[in-house]
């Protein structure tokens, strides 16, 4: 990935990121309670679980561009690559459970 | 050009330890913690919508823990962290648009961020059962 590039899909992460991240906590605050039951009559809304996958990929994409920023700045020699790979595969796998939770959870899930 | 030619006033390199913290400064430094420590609290959310997939039992494990008291707070200060870093990012946004570069325009927006984000968070604490959650527990 060539720099331009990745700076530009950090801008588009972060505009998206503003009206998702503010959705995400007037939803999360707006439950009357945190009980099981209540996320559940929350994610169960295919809409209300869209936007969660949504704001949680693109808040995952946004972290690794952040990552990668930081690790450019203060990882040097042989270990940048690894710390990048980590960083990767780190926020892949959050991003694949994260699906794999909502899916499960907005099915009517875990209960 | 000789280095010799160069102007002595001329600041070289950011060196942390010579320069006196300017506010401006501070605000870009708190930007990339608070990055982090959303990072971070990313981490928390997977694993939270992980342990109400798993079910109630797994659910009201994870929950005994993020409602114990230290991470309770924790959590809230992981809001004002986030109020921050919205704010903070609009104006690195406008900055990319090409707006607000001089200084007293980089220190009046920056002021105007930390006053926006000490808002919303009490906002968000106050108008909503944040508050009530984080005293009594939720």
């Amino acid at each position: 990935m060539n720099g331009a590039r990745h700076w530009r899909n950090q801008r588009i992460s972060a505009v998206a990121l503003v009206p998702l991240g503010a959705w995400f906590v007037y939803a999360l605050l707006s439950r009357p309670d945190l009980a099981h039951a209540s996320i559940v009559e929350w994610l169960v809304d295919p809409w209300q679980a869209g936007l969660m996958l949504l704001f949680g990929w693109c808040a995952l994409w946004h972290s690794a561009q952040g990552i990668q920023v930081v690790v450019d700045d203060y990882v040097p020699g042989r270990l940048h690559g690894r710390v990048c790979l980590a960083s990767r595969l780190l926020h892949g796998a959050l991003a694949l459970i994260l699906a794999a939770a909502i899916g499960v959870v907005a099915m009517g899930g875990g209960t | 050009m000789d280095l010799r030619d160069k102007p002595a006033s001329r600041p070289l390199s950011p060196h942390l330890q010579v320069y006196r913290l300017a506010f401006t400064t501070v605000l870009s430094g708190l930007h990339r913690i608070t990055g982090l420590l959303l990072t971070a609290s990313s981490v928390v959310l997977v694993a939270w919508l992980a342990a109400a997939a798993g079910g109630p039992e797994s659910y009201g494990a994870i929950g005994r823990v993020l409602a114990s008291w230290p991470v309770r707070f924790l959590l809230a200060g992981t809001l004002a962290v986030f109020w921050y870093h919205l704010f903070n990012g609009i104006r690195h946004l406008v900055w990319d648009a090409g707006f607000g570069f001089d200084m007293r325009a980089a220190r009046g927006s920056g002021a105007l961020v930390v006053l926006f984000a000490a808002l919303a968070f009490g906002a968000t604490l106050a108008l909503t059962p944040a508050w009530r959650w984080l005293v009594d527990g939720p």
